[in-house]
């Protein structure tokens, strides 16, 4: 039981770290057309997260992978039941993970507008679909007995769900934002810093409402719990920081924000996995869902050695990374 | 079609279309990194306008595979739920340390060698290469672990409340028998993958007269991986077949039409008829005692018949069909082993080329060598087909049929779209792939002057 309780928690740690990660290179993924009014333009915002998002996208890939190891039902009903979301999501994730590669590969307008087009269409889908789909964990479908999903797609969509999805790509927006803010320079610095401080207040309105929103469906009594505070100061501080010039904090700022939001998702969906809207007696649960303490032993012993070391290494790969990018650079003929 | 046999179409696409872009991952990582190791020793400035060439195939290679690869990871949830969580408990657990231990690997020291040229120290970023490599095979270790137990389940007890497969003996997974072969099985037919396209790439560029230094360079690396380490793969091929003919019956004497017990076994090079309701088929051309050598190692070896296996199975485990399609068997079978020997004899001939010095002038071998690029793709199909047709009707060997592991929840019509989806999109993607691949394996090599003043870091 604590193994399983324990990975809950490393799920938990493993999504957010996915929002916090891929969280700013979704939001420059969505904004990179927006931001740049030239080709040299977009190809610097393109490449602030170059050399980074591939890796923060594996954060999604273990996330799930970590339901499925540890909480078989959690992974089997949620994949299931979520078919047509997790197709779109699919093709989302697909369209926008070879627009990196493939726009640069062909000189012609064209091909680099497709491109442009997918990136950004791409980037809005994944957080928009994976916010519905943890919303939709938390605001409860049609299970039954045996864990398996009764409803159609129509009964996928709540209102919850959906602003669940909204927020998280506003969050993303912001937290890309700031990122850009943070590592480009002249006009495409200050062009990111007024997308920023427009973006700001309706990501802090929609976290203002969607946290209340998610205590409430989650049914854990009147009073806020501490994470939920710290998102509520914390998207606040974002929108008071983006107006000022102190990008480093606002993204500090939209980290946390980001994170908080995720994990308040999670300790009120605890130690409900899933909820069954046809009967509580239905929801999956830590309990009915872990894996055997074995499995789990085994898993937490390979989490606890690589957990840290794949923290060390893209830090680092932050750290080598970690100039600004200028457009400046992207003027000259292609080096591809 | 029904809901589960369009699951299963949909898997086979899937897997098959992204078993396209693995092989070459893993084997194009590795001898980049020879390439790359070959001028950080020697400073031979080739050498490393070879590495930037390969390099940028190997990436718009990697796009396809890393994003096919997520469509991979989902489907066991999407379209097989009852499967997932029945044995999640085991089968999950080696996909949680594919994605700790060797997607995080890949994926970020990838985007520190593309992005780490001039800014990172010359040692390390021949290190992150390498750790590139490292990652891929890892990555294949840890699926083919998860594989290898669905075709020989080990190191599990049964739940006395659930019924399902638990874990209680991680290590099993790993010295699975069928794992030990498999892996290396694949990591060497990987090998064959990746430098039958760097031997093609260099016969066209040898053929048109360009950077012939260099490409000769490519040309002769790829060769001397190429033959020993298909060599090796049919080695362990053949091995691995004994070892599943150990426990899979049913998939030897499939690949084999072979109905009835025979002893000693003789080989059927071609034959005709052979499938369910024939069960005495044709054979053109026989090779005795040869099924035998390779079904059991030994000269005069039983090789129990389909009917024999179907008989003992339905005693085991009730009544029901258990012979798999015998025509995807016994062709797949072949075809990856036909093209093998027609591999080899290209790759052999490239050898006696190069030991003749012969290699950039004979306008044949260059020919033929930029079309053999096909082959080894049809290898890999056939011989997943081979192994996982081979193990139909079960998704687990003797736990759990293909059909008790569907998504009870799914209807027929979401599959249909989503097999129509993921075909659009995946069509739309080979086809901009191969545009890509082939303009860039056309391209010329960078001048000497931009690849050592070096050193500009790539860019999006």
């Amino acid at each position: 039981m604590a193994f399983a309780t324990f990975w809950f928690i490393v799920t938990t740690v493993l999504w957010t770290g996915f929002f916090v990660l891929e969280g700013f290179d979704l939001g420059v993924g969505m904004l990179h057309a927006v931001v740049a009014r030239d080709e040299a333009g977009r190809r610097a915002a393109i490449n602030t997260i170059g050399p980074l998002w591939d890796g923060n996208e594996v954060w999604l890939i273990v996330a799930a992978a970590a339901m499925f190891a540890a909480f078989p039902p959690w992974y089997a009903t949620t994949f299931s039941g979520f078919y047509a979301v997790m197709v779109l999501l699919l093709a989302g994730l697909i369209v926008r993970g070879v627009s990196f590669e493939f726009r640069n590969k062909v000189d012609s307008v064209r091909w680099r507008r497709t491109w442009d087009t997918l990136l950004t269409v791409g980037s809005l889908l994944v957080p928009l679909l994976v916010g519905f789909t943890l919303g939709g964990l938390l605001h409860g479908v049609p299970i039954d007995q045996q864990h398996e999903y009764t409803g159609n797609v129509g009964d996928l969509f709540s209102g919850y769900a959906v602003f669940a999805g909204i927020t998280l790509v506003l969050l993303c927006l912001l937290h890309g934002a700031t990122f850009m803010t943070l590592k480009t320079t002249g006009t495409l610095e200050r062009r990111s810093a007024t997308l920023a401080r427009r973006i700001a207040p309706v990501t802090a309105l929609a976290v203002l409402a969607f946290l209340p929103w998610t205590h409430a469906t989650a049914g854990k009594g009147v009073l806020p719990s501490v994470v939920e505070l710290i998102a509520v100061i914390a998207v606040i501080a974002a929108a008071w920081l983006v107006v000022g010039r102190s990008e480093g904090w606002a993204f500090f700022a939209t980290t946390i924000a980001i994170a908080t939001t995720i994990v308040s998702m999670f300790t009120d969906l605890y130690p409900r996995l899933m909820v069954s809207s046809t009967s509580h007696a239905f929801n999956l649960t830590v309990q009915n869902s872990a894996s055997g303490d074995y499995a789990l032993k085994v898993m937490t012993v390979i989490a606890a050695v690589f957990l840290p070391l794949v923290l060390l290494y893209q830090g680092w790969t932050y750290h080598v990374f970690r100039r600004r990018v200028s457009a400046e650079e992207f003027t000259g003929p292609r080096s591809d | 079609m029904s809901q589960l046999d369009l699951a299963r179409l949909q898997f086979a696409m899937t897997s098959v279309y992204h078993f396209l872009f693995v092989p070459v991952t893993i084997g194009l990582s590795l001898l980049t990194a020879l390439l790359q190791t070959g001028w950080h020793r020697t400073g031979r400035p080739e050498l490393l306008r070879l590495t930037r060439f390969f390099g940028v195939l190997l990436v718009i290679n990697i796009a396809v595979g890393v994003v096919t690869g997520l469509v991979q990871e989902f489907q066991f949830g999407m379209d097989w739920s009852a499967y997932s969580r029945t044995v999640g408990d085991v089968f999950g657990a080696p996909l949680a340390m594919e994605g700790l231990a060797a997607f995080f690997l890949e994926s970020t020291f990838l985007g520190l060698w593309l992005f780490g040229w001039g800014r990172l120290p010359k040692r390390v970023h021949l290190a992150t290469i390498w750790l590139v490599a490292l990652g891929g095979m890892l990555s294949a270790a840890f699926i083919m672990a998860a594989n290898s137990w669905m075709q020989h389940p080990v190191g599990y007890t049964v739940d006395q409340t659930t019924g399902n497969p638990q874990l209680n003996d991680v290590w099993k997974l790993f010295t699975n028998p069928v794992f030990l072969r498999a892996y290396l099985h694949v990591i060497l037919a990987s090998l064959v993958t990746g430098s039958v396209i760097m031997l093609a790439v260099s016969a066209w560029q040898l053929r048109k007269g360009s950077n012939r230094l260099a490409f000769h360079a490519s040309a002769r690396l790829s060769l001397v991986v190429l033959v020993p380490t298909l060599l090796l793969a049919m080695l362990v091929g053949s091995e691995l077949g004994v070892t599943e003919g150990k426990y899979q019956p049913m998939k030897i004497a499939g690949a084999e039409a072979q109905w009835t017990t025979c002893q000693p076994c003789s080989f059927s090079v071609f034959q005709i008829g052979g499938g369910k309701a024939d069960h005495t088929p044709t054979k053109i051309i026989e090779i005795p005692h040869l099924l035998s050598l390779l079904a059991t190692n030994h000269w005069n070896g039983q090789v129990l018949g389909l009917d024999t296996v179907q008989a003992q199975y339905q005693q085991q485990f009730g009544p029901g069909g258990y012979v798999p399609n015998i025509f995807i068997q016994y062709w797949s079978m072949r075809v990856m082993a036909y093209l093998a020997v027609v591999v080899l004899l290209v790759g052999l001939w490239g050898l006696w080329l190069l030991w003749r010095k012969k290699l950039s002038t004979s306008r044949w071998f260059l020919r033929i060598a930029v079309w053999t690029a096909v082959l080894p793709f049809l290898m890999n199909t056939a011989g997943w087909l081979l192994t996982e047709n081979g193990r139909q009707p079960w998704i687990v060997q003797g736990i759990q049929l293909t059909r008790e592991g569907v998504s009870p929840s799914v209807t027929t019509a979401t599959v249909a779209t989503s097999i129509i989806v993921f075909f659009l999109l995946y069509a739309a993607l080979a086809v901009v792939d191969f545009v890509l691949m082939s303009r860039y394996a056309r391209r010329e090599l960078e001048p000497p002057a931009v690849a050592d003043a070096a050193l500009t870091p790539t860019s999006y």
